[in-house]
This record gives C-alpha cells, structure tokens and sequence, in this order.
C-alpha cells in the first residue's frame, strides 16, 4: 500500500531561489520589449510611411536622390536607425515565438532560430553600416541622379 | 429522469476558443509574420544605396509597377492592423478595465484602420494608377 505524504505536513524548504527557474526574467523582459518597442514603433513607422508614401508625390517621389536628401540630415539618420533596431529585435522575436508555438521537433526549432537569428544579425549590421557610410554624392555618378545639393 | 447529460458548454482539449479574441490573435501573427519579411527585403533594397544611384533606381522602380502598388497597399493595411491592435494588447495586459472592454476595442481598431486605409488608399492609388 502506498502511503500519500500528508499535504499539509512541514516540508524541508527547497535549495536556492524559491522559483524553479531564471527563464522566465528573459522572458518578461522580452514580453516588456515588446510592448515598449511597439508603441515607439506605432510613431516611427507612421512617420515613415506618412513622409514617403503620402507626402508630396507619395512613391513616385522615391529614389537615390530623396534618400540621399532625407540621411543628410542626422534626424532622419536617428530616425531610421532607430527604426531598423526595434522593428527587427521586436519582429526577430515575435518569429521566435511562432517557431517555438510550431515547430515540435527540437532540431527543427534549432535549425529555424538559427537561421532567423543569423538573418537578423546580418540585416541589422548591414542597415547600421549603410546608415552610417552611405555617400549621398558619390564620385562618378550621372548628376541628375543625385540630390541637388551636390557639386559637380 | 428526464435530464439528458448536456454537452460542455466549452471545446475540451483546446485552448482555441474563436470569436473576436482568437481571431485577433490570428490576424496579429499573421501581420506581424508577413511585415518581419518585408523588412527583411525592404532593408536589402534600400541597402543598395551604398552600390550605386543607378542600382538603387532600378530595384526601386520595380515597387512603382501597378502590381507592386496594391502589394504596398495589402502592406500598409498589415502594418496599420498590426499598429492598432498592439495598441489594444497593450491596454488588455496594461489597463485594469482591459480584459473587460477586448471586444469594444477590437472594433475600434477595426474602425480606425478604416479611416487611416480611408485616408491612404485614394492618395496612394492615385500615385501609383494616376500616371505619371
């Protein structure tokens, strides 16, 4: 016969932290990044579209020479540096709950976050890279492509 | 002896539950799955900045077709939802009333994103259709 121990008798404290696991900090903090990032995405991302597709000539209006013009200034620099960051951590973690959500089989969740998190590594150093030594007036270039502020 | 055994009121063995908070749910991963791939696009596009004008010219001359301007506006729509109902998410864990109004304030999302496509789709339309 086995003998269920007594609910409510005093039990030896259990060792270390009295929760089970640190994971679940990581885990609101990314739940908190969450809903901080997206709000600052709601303005960021409005804007953006607001200033390229709806103002003036909207997309018609988009080329080499209207990027140029808009990252010669450091406030649309900040801007779509800031943009880049938060929409690809709060995107590259919402695709890491989908894959944990899905995908059953360990490896395949190994194989899906690693290549996501490989992408959103080179995408985000490759647009921080672009921001910052983009060349709005290269040598060489046809002048009627490049905004008007550069000498020819 | 006239009661027949009632069937449970919930669905057993999911937590799929329908109505508007399920398919809200659905419709924010959706969204959010489609946006994170454009961006990763939409970053390597505008990274060709730094290959040359005419490189950057080309690629983005392919988004001013008629085909690509409804994709834009199916984007624009995805991110608008996506914006309005993080929103709404944020006040149902934030908002002591939250849980409570879910329902109302998906509506509102739903309305608010008709006036904002109300606002951008005609002038968007006539930017890509309206020739140029």
């Amino acid at each position: 016969m086995t003998t269920i121990a007594d609910p409510k008798a005093p039990r030896p404290s259990r060792p270390g932290p009295t929760r089970r696991s640190t994971h679940g900090n990581t885990e609101m903090v990314a739940w908190l990044f969450m809903r901080v990032s997206g709000v600052i995405l709601v303005v960021l991302i409005f804007g953006h579209l607001f200033v390229n597709l709806v103002q003036g000539e909207g997309i018609n209006a988009i080329d080499f020479g209207f990027v140029a013009g808009k990252w010669a200034s450091p406030f649309w620099q900040v801007w779509d540096l800031l943009m880049l960051w938060l929409a690809m951590i709060h995107g590259a973690n919402g695709v890491r709950t989908i894959i944990s959500d899905y995908a059953e089989k360990d490896s395949t969740r190994i194989v899906l976050k690693s290549l996501l998190y490989v992408a959103t590594v080179v995408v985000i150093v490759l647009g921080t890279l672009v921001i910052f030594t983009f060349d709005p007036c290269p040598p060489n270039s046809p002048t009627d492509l490049l905004p008007s502020f550069c000498e020819r | 002896m006239s009661t027949a055994p009632t069937a449970p009121a919930r669905p057993a063995g999911t937590l799929y539950r329908g109505r508007e908070g399920m398919w809200s749910w659905v419709a924010h991963r959706v969204t959010g799955f489609a946006i994170f791939f454009f961006l990763l696009v939409h970053v390597l596009d505008t990274s060709l900045v730094r290959v040359s004008p005419e490189a950057y010219n080309d690629v983005i001359g392919t988004y001013k077709n008629p085909i690509m301007g409804l994709g834009e506006a199916g984007l624009v729509l995805a991110i608008v939802f996506h914006a309005f109902n993080g929103l709404r998410i944020i006040l149902v864990d934030f908002w002591w009333q939250g849980t409570r109004y879910q329902r109302v304030m998906l509506w509102v999302v739903m309305g608010l994103v008709v006036v904002t496509m109300a606002g951008f789709l005609p002038r968007h339309l006539m930017n890509v259709f309206g020739g140029h």
